[in-house]
């Protein structure tokens, strides 16, 4: 049985009115011919928001702070992922994570767990918390195949890279103040391996996630005639921010191939004046000191080649993945007031039960309301993590660059103070012969 | 590489032909160096190397001409064999302008470096640059009938070296062989030092100039942010003055460069030095040898023994020996020979004394120069690395007071 607007947004069930009503939005339309949640997450965390609210989820929404938990004080979820391992089956292999989750939420019931994980249930999590939210922006995954090809996937490197991201991906959604109250997350979080197998069968069969997709194809097809001038400012500055964000990525990653051909060749202009220092005498000394400067300076090289691929460039690479999520979500939210504008001028043409149809609009125009506050809301909690993330990857960065020369200056600042003493030496056997 | 008929770059006037035609080499045979071929085996010091060896091939003019094209004769000769022909033939014929070979570059394998003597176009270039050095020789007038000359050619036995021992000095101051050794030791690692740090700095542009790129991005991004605007923008300014400033560094880094490349020069005129020493050591000993063989000849003489061979001496054996009159004369003619070979050693003797003496009075002086002047350019260079770091500190700490206002 499917359910409607009606049976969540009633007068006589305040108190149970639940925090994300928009996976229900979207069985409007349908028949009941697919399976129903039995453990509905959204109806079950409305004991987290108190029963002063009003009835309207739109308002809800505006009471919900998106602001109040920036600060590590109300932090109540927190995760580490870690451990990974290679698991082998007659069918195929692939890597798992350990996912380590200590909470001081009620709604869990234990307050640490520990399971494996592996992408494709991350990738099963971003894709509930998207349906649930269309219009929230969920910090991106990690890519699903390497560009170089499936060989790379078991590579050292590249799992620790993933590994880092899936951590920050998890470490997001607990911050999220709506998110984070997901269902689905929790399960993700606590759920033994089968469990979550079987959880995971549960939820919209595959015909429902095939009409929202036909919905959404027909929606984005019809365009959306109305959209506020904040939305289009928002995709607008999306568009340049992509950009801009894919051109640093690149500018990065061409400065991480230079510093690395550099290093190349600095490994063998050391090794020269060594072979020089055999042929001399006087010089000897002197010639091994400047080999050994360099030798040092390119292990110095090598540490801040490896910090900028470590953190700058992993960093610019998710928000190259932030930008496309934006335009999704902003194609979403297109799509939902889309749809709204198409009932209401069915409604001025159609010659159907007014009465009837008027209820849907009502409910699809609060639909839209609340679609736009999501987004609205999170639009500002977004910019101010990603103008967190980037200023602190380039901070770090900039940093790490005055270290580096710093260290460099030292290593031929002594060099220097060993050579400038043995002159006045000879300057004293000069004199005194 | 096909077989050409080698053009020779200069053939003299047909005045010289007419005084030498039957004489040339050239006009009996047709030179070329056809090929090059890697190699590898131990060298002096027991190390593995690889070095290139190049085709010699020879062919009989006359065969060619007579519609007849048989296959030439060839042997492999490697880079440092056409070394030991050009130093026998300087000494042999010190009056004549001998023909240069072509850039010698470090044979000696370390780690990559090796790859520039690998390189295609450089063994062709060397390929090109010998046979050419073959051609002007076998085109010299005197050259050209040297023995040793047309053994090079033809025939493949190290006899070559033998022979090359036979005409070397057999006492040379050790003290200039060691030079020698030294001049060819230092040539080899500023080369290889040179081409490294060429590259070196090629690759630290690149890094450099990339971060241009940063202060465009910087800046256009900035338009679109409100709070980072600001911060940004100055921080695109700094990426460009960091880009900017590599253009300077890599100035100084050329200017360090011409200071060791002027001592590259220098081997040399230190191998000129050494060559002369043995060029008035050889006269010596030639001298010498000239001095101690007419000796016994007048000691054979006079007793009538005969210690070593000659034909003179089997002759008179068989034939009866000559009359007294007739060896009273040759007598004569030893002593004042015997005489003026004497006077001919004690002049070499003076003159190659002198020289070493002189000689080396400068090279000492030579080799501390040198030590001063390349321990000052290691200063230097190092100051500059002090220099180019400062100006490192000094643009990120500016970048990261931007990025903090971001």
């Amino acid at each position: 049985m499917s359910r409607t607007i009606d049976d969540v947004v009633s007068p006589t069930q305040t108190n149970t009115i639940p925090a994300d009503i928009s996976g229900q939005m979207l069985d409007l339309d349908e028949d009941d011919d697919f399976e129903v949640f039995s453990k509905d997450s959204t109806l079950a965390d409305g004991s987290m928001f108190n029963a002063s609210m009003q009835t309207s989820p739109g308002s809800m929404v505006n009471q919900c702070k998106f602001e109040e938990d920036e600060d590590g004080d109300s932090k109540d979820i927190f995760i580490t992922v870690d451990n990974p391992e290679s698991h082998v089956t007659a069918i195929e292999t692939f890597i798992t994570y350990r996912v380590l989750t200590k909470t001081t939420r009620s709604e869990f019931d234990n307050s640490e767990y520990e399971v494996r994980r592996r992408y494709q249930d991350f990738h099963w999590l971003k894709g509930k918390l998207e349906e649930a939210h269309s219009t929230l922006i969920v910090h991106p995954l990690p890519e699903k195949f390497v560009v170089k090809g499936m060989v790379e996937r078991f590579n050292g490197d590249f799992i620790e890279t993933r590994r880092k991201a899936l951590h920050k991906f998890l470490n997001r959604i607990a911050d999220h103040p709506i998110l984070s109250c997901s269902e689905d997350f929790k399960v993700f979080l606590s759920a033994q391996a089968w469990e979550l197998t079987t959880y995971k069968k549960q939820g919209p069969g595959f015909l429902s996630r095939m009409g929202e997709t036909v919905r959404a194809v027909a929606n984005s097809v019809r365009g959306v005639k109305n959209r506020p001038e904040e939305f289009t400012a928002i995709q607008e500055y999306v568009e340049d921010f992509s950009n801009k964000i894919s051109s640093l990525d690149k500018v990065t990653q061409r400065i991480v191939k230079e510093q690395k051909e550099y290093l190349e060749e600095l490994k063998e202009y050391g090794p020269t004046y060594t072979l020089w220092s055999g042929s001399e005498e006087e010089l000897a000394e002197q010639l091994k000191g400047v080999a050994g400067c360099i030798e040092r300076c390119c292990q110095e090289t090598e540490e801040q080649v490896g910090h900028l691929s470590d953190t700058l460039v992993p960093v610019l690479h998710e928000y190259v993945l932030c930008a496309e999520t934006l335009k999704a979500v902003l194609r979403r939210r297109d799509n939902i007031q889309a749809e709204f504008e198409a009932k209401n001028e069915a409604l001025a043409t159609k010659k159907v039960d007014r009465d009837a149809l008027k209820v849907e609009i009502d409910k699809l125009e609060d639909r839209v309301e609340w679609a736009n506050n999501a987004l609205k809301g999170d639009w500002v909690r977004w910019q101010r993590s990603m103008r967190g993330d980037l200023k602190s990857a380039f901070l770090s960065t900039a940093e790490k660059n005055v270290d580096y020369y710093e260290k460099c200056l030292a290593v031929w600042e002594t060099f220097l103070l060993s050579q400038r003493t043995e002159p006045s030496e000879e300057t004293d056997r000069d004199n005194t012969s | 590489m096909s077989y050409q008929m080698p053009q020779p770059k200069s053939l003299p006037g047909k005045s010289y032909f007419i005084l030498f035609t039957l004489r040339y080499l050239l006009r009996k045979m047709e030179i070329s160096v056809g090929e090059a071929e890697k190699r590898t085996g131990k060298n002096s010091v027991n190390m593995q190397e690889i070095y290139t060896v190049y085709l010699i091939e020879t062919r009989p003019v006359d065969a060619v001409t007579e519609g007849l094209i048989p296959a030439p004769d060839s042997l492999w000769r490697r880079y440092s064999e056409f070394e030991l022909l050009r130093n026998y033939l300087l000494v042999t014929y010190p009056f004549v302008v001998v023909a240069p070979l072509p850039e010698k570059r470090a044979e000696i394998v370390w780690h990559k470096l090796s790859a520039d003597n690998m390189d295609p176009d450089f063994v062709e270039r060397r390929r090109v640059g010998l046979e050419n050095f073959l051609l002007r020789l076998a085109s010299h007038p005197v050259l050209c009938n040297d023995k040793i000359f047309y053994i090079f050619l033809t025939e493949a036995d190290s006899r070559l070296k033998a022979m090359n021992a036979a005409f070397r000095v057999k006492n040379p101051d050790k003290r200039f062989t060691e030079l020698k050794h030294y001049s060819d030791e230092l040539q080899t690692v500023v080369s290889q030092l040179l081409r490294v740090q060429a590259r070196v700095a090629d690759r630290l542009y690149g890094v450099y100039k990339v971060h241009g790129n940063y202060g465009r991005v910087f800046s256009e991004w900035s338009a679109i942010e409100k709070e980072m605007g600001d911060g940004l923008q100055s921080a695109g300014h700094h990426m460009d003055a960091y880009a900017a400033s590599v253009d300077d560094i890599l100035e100084e880094e050329e200017h360090y460069a011409d200071q060791l490349k002027e001592y590259l020069f220098y081997t040399e005129a230190l191998r000129a030095v050494c060559r002369k020493h043995e060029l008035t050591q050889f006269e010596l000993e030639m001298a010498a040898q000239d001095l101690t063989s007419k000796k016994q000849q007048k000691e054979e003489l006079v007793t009538g023994t005969v210690r070593t061979f000659s034909l003179k001496g089997m002759t008179s054996k068989l034939f009866g020996q000559e009359t007294a009159e007739q060896r009273e004369a040759k007598l004569q003619v030893l002593e004042q020979q015997i005489e003026e070979g004497e006077e001919a050693v004690k002049e070499k003797n003076t003159e190659s004394n002198e020289f070493v003496k002189t000689a080396w009075v400068d090279i000492e002086r030579f080799k501390d120069q040198k030590d001063r002047d390349l321990k000052e350019a290691l200063i230097s260079y190092a100051i500059m690395q002090i220099s180019r770091c400062k100006k490192g500190i000094q643009v990120w700490t500016n970048a990261k007071e931007c990025f903090n206002k971001m």
